[in-house]
């Protein structure tokens, strides 16, 4: 399998404080690979890196062989998925949620692709015109991820987003994250959780700013 | 015009109701007086200086004295509106070419339309009119787009990292600052005759203007300023929202 991600030195420096450190690492197409360490280590850093939230004070990024600093951010961010540990859902229903990814892509909305989507996370129909105000921490965690989903990314970036979720919406989290990975979805996700753990292909642990493990 | 005149001993009496607003402010601890009393000597000095200056312009009735009476109370507007932009990169410039734009083609179109003549009595006043709500509108603007970006900053966050490019990401706060903007403008609009009998017509019955006449002018003014405020908040905006990112598309304020 293709490189997707070749990492070569990376640094990032705020306010002049080392927050990560001479980070070298290669992500094949495909991999689902989790990330731990002690909070404050630089995960989700990492993380913000690869989706462009951040630029690196030093090293070299490298998306399918060319350099990340170089392709145009809103077609990499929309092929390379971000997800936050705390999402906001905006505007005023779900709908508006779900129809942002369209619009973004200057396409009409398309329901049924929505209603499908929401189905996949075990969220009724009639959530779509819902409004955002009325919904719990579990599902608005999953209408943030299916936004994320609805155009299938080339890569999905998970910040923790099962911190917080009661076992049943994690079950349903890990089901779709799983689904996605089986039909060749590259998944890097900051995690303290043992399924996520279990299920990925690699573990990465991050220290102090440093890559100190990479377990296959 | 006997009925213009205001005398110094009633501009004397029309103290007191300064001093009744400050009373009001001291009593109940508002912690205004300060600014209310530089508020009036400055209002009493600029008034003063700028009704001698006005004499003199309009006596000689010079086309570049005109001009540049405009490009003064231009540059003082964007100055004002500036100093409400707390810290937004490159606002005075923003400020300058919004306020002069909104300021000029409404003028320009009055003048086309001979609905003012291009003399100092006319178009320095105009222009003044323009210019300051053009001003406190920008000045509004500016105040809600830092609030937008301060209060929605995650939803701006979610809609980049989702893909959208800058102008996406920060539709729904452009829209509301233009809104907050311009509605100081609309709802002068719509209550105009039935709550407020506004400065320009009012000034003309004063004056001894037919009402009905008076009425035609407060009607222009009202477009005028209908126009001037959307194209400056307008322009005003959308050259601001880029000033919140940096070249990554990452947002920085």
């Amino acid at each position: 399998m293709a490189n997707i991600f070749e990492l070569t030195n990376v640094g990032f420096t705020a306010d002049g404080k080392p927050i990560l450190t001479d980070i070298n690492l290669t992500v094949t197409a495909g991999e689902y690979i989790t990330i731990s360490g002690p909070s404050g280590s630089g995960k989700s850093t990492l993380l913000r890196l690869l989706a462009t939230m951040l630029t690196p004070t030093s090293g070299t990024i490298l998306y399918d062989g060319q350099p990340q600093n170089t392709l145009p951010k809103p077609e990499y961010r929309q092929a390379v998925s971000y997800c936050f540990q705390q999402p906001s859902l905006f505007g005023e229903t779900v709908r508006d949620n779900l129809a942002f990814p369209f619009e973004l892509r200057g396409q009409a909305f398309d329901e049924q692709r929505a209603l499908a989507a929401l189905n996949s996370v075990e969220l009724p129909d009639a959530m779509l015109t819902a409004k955002i105000t009325a919904l719990s921490g579990g599902e608005k965690q999953r209408v943030a991820l299916i936004r994320n989903l609805l155009f299938l990314p080339q890569v999905l970036l998970l910040d923790e987003v099962t911190t917080g979720l009661d076992a049943e919406t994690k079950a349903t989290v890990h089901a779709l994250i799983e689904r996605h990975h089986q039909a060749g979805m590259t998944i890097l996700a900051v995690t303290h959780d043992e399924t996520e753990i279990a299920a990925a292909s690699k573990l990465l642990t991050i220290k102090e700013g440093k890559l100190v493990a990479n377990h296959e | 015009m006997n009925n213009l005149i205001v005398s110094p001993t009633a501009l004397a009496f029309a103290v007191i109701l300064v001093v009744i607003a400050l009373g009001i402010n001291l009593h109940e601890k508002i912690g205004l007086e300060r600014d209310m009393i530089v508020g009036v000597i400055r209002a009493v000095i600029q008034l003063t200086v700028v009704g001698y200056v006005l004499t003199y312009i309009i006596k000689v009735d010079r086309v570049w004295l005109t001009g540049l009476m405009v490009a003064i109370i231009i540059l003082n507007a964007a100055y004002n509106a500036y100093k409400r932009a707390a810290g937004i990169p490159h606002a005075y410039a923003i400020s300058l070419l919004a306020i002069s734009v909104g300021t000029l083609v409404t003028i320009l179109l009055l003048v086309l339309a001979r609905a003012v003549k291009f003399t100092p009595s006319q178009i320095v006043p105009i222009s003044g009119m323009i210019a300051s709500n053009v001003m406190v509108a920008i000045g509004l603007a500016y105040r809600n787009m830092n609030a937008g970006f301060h209060d929605q900053r995650q939803g701006v966050l979610e809609r980049l990292a989702l893909g959208a490019s800058l102008k996406q990401a920060s539709a729904h706060i452009v829209r509301a600052a233009i809104r907050t903007g311009m509605a100081p403008t609309i709802d002068s609009a719509k209550t105009m005759g039935i709550v407020s009998l506004p400065g320009m017509m009012s000034g003309l019955i004063f004056a001894g203007v037919n009402p009905s006449k008076a009425i035609m002018y407060q009607i222009m003014v009202t477009f005028m300023l209908l126009a001037a405020t959307s194209i400056g908040s307008v322009i005003a905006c959308y050259l601001a929202y880029p000033q919140f990112y940096n070249n990554d598309m990452q947002l920085v304020r």
